[in-house]
């Protein structure tokens, strides 16, 4: 039967094109975008001479890694989110990382319960505003609710992951009924709804439709490596020093972890311990202007760009559990309506 | 399609013919397939866990997202329904300069996915967009604060764009129905005085109810389970809730809530349409139906006829490809045709082709045992089996990813136990899982298509064939097959370019190291550098715009009957 046949036919090539296995590779599972992690792999593998297989899925990855079981091939996922790789460490699809080197350059904080997942670079959740039209240097978030902002204020949506964490870690911080009052105040200052991505709001502050954004920090420094227009949108914005009121920068991660039926675990660890060592560090935190966990890698493109940032002593458990919650309020609120 | 199936019960023939098992068992094997996502969504949404989320829900975002997504249907239908039966019945009654061009031109935004058209908008109308730039320099205005420039950012630019990009659907079904069917009814009505508008609004419209009917049904469904555009334009719509309910609440059986409302909307659509059409019956020629003579425009009409069909085309497919262009020259993208993204352009092509064919195998099936059958189970059948498209892609991923993937692990744990190894994933490991993502989403398009062609062949040529001894295989191959196959091209045609286009499921489903051209360009999009995609972009829309202009050829060829010369008329129109 030509159907059969057909099928049979491709899934022989997609076997050719996936390439021939080497006696050593990894298989990465990540939600973080190729491109970002192309130039970190191809120095593993030309380093160690283990092959990388990678799937780059941007949502349901734990709901594969779960469906697959035991004879799933994952050995690392990679995510960029602290809530998520929690999460699958709480659907118990990872293990702990068993390694003196990870234990050793990244602090405890920074570390799942049981080692169950690592972080790799930090990000931070920073205030902007026009360079033109406002003068000052530093900010709370809390100071966003002002309501000299009243129409001056872009975001994108509440609902997005990035504004999740942030709002979740303003619950963990505030309360329920604070965060609130908070959610409706932003709301009443938004220049327009809530939408678009993290870099709209440095162009809508170009165009001049707003004065004042929530952006995370690498896109600052994408947008200062731009050759194309996003140069403009760089040059009319300025970064503020931005904290919570008696705190520190909302700081979320890129996590890694070791996936529990891992078929090559001892290459996984490798990769985990490759991509914490300084040359992995720069190539992967300056290539998006991230902030490096390991602690010698002192002239990172970041701290360049933004300066040191003192990142908020919430732990990062306590903004994972109260997603759910902070999510439910924006919906309360109506705040992407 | 589904909606259609009410007609095929009434035209069955009286013979009392039943298709073969094997026929049968395909049918319910397709509906089975289908029904797998559903059943596990409806599990999902009726756990423990789920039924504390509902109030939320209820109270805080099915509301907004429910009001949002009807307006947005509603908008969507609108403008699908006038540019899309307007246009048709323009190329098809009327003689204006470049028409024959514009009939397939018309047809390219198909070839687009939503979200890159609603990429290349936002960036055409932004701030720094050629036209706020020319209105600045004209104007000596500097920012945004000095004027109002219309934001594609919301629910009518979402409306707008959606409409723009999903109006082939109607198009394509209105079209081909009024160049073929309708030519003895036209022509007579024109012989006996009817006036344009009258002729369209009273003989027009009316027949063009159920290709109406089936394209809107497929814009329609693609518009509710869009997420790309939607969440870039910022619309609150219910597939958007799904996600932000299943990802920032970790609630997948929230989600699957939210889905099934979705799905109840889709069969309340289904039984609106079903309901208002009623027990109307569209008459079928027993003879082979014939192009309709076209009158020659001339002077402003000429031109004004010209352009209506000109602006969709233009809107929807020629200035965003033509932005994509100019974006892969001024970035000097041509660095990036790489292996890579060769590879992309093969996996693409070989998946979609693969799947389209299986998809359009067994949505024939499907179709020839609604035919046939005399079943009283048989339409339900059919409408579960096209109830793939009705959910987001996504959803549908999840929903298969636990059956398929409990069915690898069947195989390899066997394996290894009988023969000491593993082949590891057999169908998620292999790409096998897209394909039949794909067999599950698109099977509706497939089965509406035959069926479209089918509505083509009179029953009583069955009987006649029947009666003068045909076997029911002979039936099928010989009258079926040839008489239907342009309208089982066209079907092929558009699953090819939806299965090209599709995203989610196909995010989610694909095995290691295996990349589409579509997960190229979410690949860079997910960075906020759309723009870095437009290469990947380009090759989804030139391989699609191939199969689009053959989506017009297939439904003008014919079956080569002896004597079937399409006629040439030149009649001068009465209301002149």
């Amino acid at each position: 039967m030509t159907v059969k046949s057909r099928l049979s036919a491709v899934a022989l090539t997609s076997c050719l094109l996936a390439g021939p296995a080497l006696a050593q590779s990894v298989n990465l599972y990540t939600t973080r975008e190729p491109a970002l992690l192309n130039p970190v792999i191809e120095a593993f593998t030309k380093d160690t001479g283990i092959k990388v297989n990678a799937v780059f899925l941007k949502d349901g990855l734990q709901e594969r890694i779960k469906a697959e079981g035991a004879n799933s091939p994952a050995d690392v996922m990679l995510v960029v989110d602290v809530g998520e790789i929690n999460a699958a460490a709480d659907a118990g699809i990872t293990q702990p990382v068993q390694s003196a080197l990870v234990d050793k350059t990244v602090p405890a904080a920074l570390r799942g319960p049981g080692n169950n997942w690592v972080t790799l670079t930090q990000r931070a959740r920073i205030v902007i505003v026009s360079k033109e039209r406002v003068k000052q240097d530093a900010i709370t978030y809390e100071d966003l609710a002002d309501p000299k902002w009243k129409g001056k204020f872009c975001i994108r949506a509440g609902q997005h992951p990035y504004n999740n964490a942030f709002l979740a870690a303003y619950l963990a911080r505030n309360g329920a009924e604070k965060t609130e009052a908070y959610l409706k105040a932003l709301k009443a200052n938004t220049a327009r709804k809530p939408g678009g991505g993290d870099r709209d709001v440095a162009r809508d502050i170009l165009s001049g439709q707003c004065d004042i954004a929530l952006i995370n920090t690498y896109y600052i420094g994408l947008m200062s490596k731009a050759t194309n227009e996003q140069k403009g949108w760089y040059e009319a914005i300025k970064p503020l020093k931005t904290s919570f009121a008696n705190g520190g920068t909302h700081v979320n991660v890129s996590a890694a972890a070791i996936a529990r039926n891992a078929p090559n675990k001892d290459s996984a660890v490798k990769l985990i311990e490759y991509m914490l060592g300084e040359k992995a560090q720069t190539l992967y935190g300056d290539g998006n202007f991230e902030f490096p966990v390991n602690a010698d890698v002192k002239e990172s493109a970041a701290v360049k760009l933004l300066g040191a940032v003192t990142p908020d002593t919430t732990p990062l458990g306590d903004v994972a559990k109260n997603r759910k919650a902070a999510s439910e309020l924006v919906d309360k609120v109506g705040f992407d309506n | 399609m589904s909606l259609s199936a009410p007609d095929t019960l009434l035209r069955r023939s009286p013979f009392s013919w039943r298709p073969s098992t094997r026929l049968l068992w395909l049918a319910a094997l397709a509906a089975g397939l289908v029904a797998l996502p559903v059943l596990s969504l409806g599990f999902t949404a009726l756990s423990r866990e789920a039924l504390a989320i509902w109030p939320h829900l209820a109270a805080n975002v099915l509301p907004v997202a429910l009001w949002n997504t009807l307006l947005l249907l509603a908008g969507v239908a609108l403008l699908c329904g006038i540019v899309g039966v307007g246009s048709a019945w323009l190329v098809t009654q009327y003689e204006f300069p470049g028409r024959a061009r514009l009939e397939w031109l018309l047809v390219l935004p198909l070839a687009i996915p939503t979200y890159i058209t609603a990429y290349v908008y936002v960036e055409i109308l932004g701030f720094q967009g050629p036209l706020q730039t020319a209105f600045r320099a004209l104007t000596g205005y500097r920012s945004l604060r000095d004027y109002w420039f219309p934001d594609p950012r919301n629910l009518l630019g979402a409306i707008l764009i959606l409409g723009l990009v999903l109006y082939p659907y109607v198009y394509l079904s209105v079209r081909a129905l009024f160049a073929m069917q309708s030519a003895a009814l036209i022509e007579s009505a024109r012989t006996l005085g009817a006036s344009r508008w009258p002729l369209f609004w009273r003989i027009g419209l009316p027949m063009a109810r159920p290709a109406l009917a089936a394209g809107l049904t497929l814009a329609l469904l693609e518009t509710l389970n869009d997420i790309g555009a939607t969440e870039y334009l910022g619309v609150r719509s219910l597939t958007l809730s799904v996600y932000t309910t299943w990802l920032n609440r970790g609630s997948l059986p929230g989600a699957a809530q939210i889905a099934c409302v979705m799905l109840l909307v889709v069969v309340g659509l289904i039984v609106a349409e079903a309901r208002t059409r009623g027990a109307r019956r569209f008459a079928l020629p027993v003879k082979r139906p014939r192009p309709v003579g076209r009158i020659r425009l001339s002077g402003g009409q000429a031109f004004a006829a010209a352009l209506a069909c000109a602006l969709p085309a233009l809107l929807g497919a020629l200035l965003p490809l033509g932005y994509l262009i100019g974006e892969f020259l001024r970035r000097g993208l041509i660095a990036q045709a790489d292996a890579a993204l060769l590879r992309a352009l093969a996996n693409t092509v070989a998946v979609s082709a693969l799947a389209a064919a299986l998809v359009v195998a067994v949505g024939l099936g499907v179709a020839a045992a609604l035919r046939l059958g005399r079943e009283s189970y048989l339409p339900a059948l059919a409408r579960l089996a096209s109830l793939g498209y009705a959910l987001p892609g996504t959803v549908l991923a999840l929903g298969l990813l636990v059956p398929l993937a409990a069915f690898d692990n069947l195989v390899a744990d066997a394996s290894r136990a009988l023969f000491g190894a593993s082949p590891g994933l057999l169908l998620l490991g292999s790409g096998a899982a897209l394909v039949i993502a794909y067999l599950v989403r698109f099977l509706s398009i497939a089965v509406a298509g035959v069926e479209s062609g089918y509505a083509r062949i009179s029953p009583r040529i069955d009987d006649a064939a029947r009666s003068l001894g045909a076997s029911r295989r002979e039936v099928l191959r010989r009258l079926h097959w040839p008489l239907a196959r342009p309208a089982i091209a066209a079907a092929a045609l558009l699953v090819f370019v939806d299965c090209m286009k599709e995203l989610p499921a196909t995010l989610l489903l694909r095995p290691l190291n295996f990349d589409t051209l579509a997960t190229l360009v979410y690949g860079h999009a997910a960075r906020g550098v759309f723009e870095d995609g437009a290469l990947a972009a380009l090759l989804i829309v030139l391989v699609g715009i191939y199969p689009a202009i053959m989506l017009v050829r297939a439904g003008e060829r014919q079956p080569a009957l002896p004597g079937a010369q399409p006629r040439q008329l030149d009649i001068r129109d009465p209301a002149e």
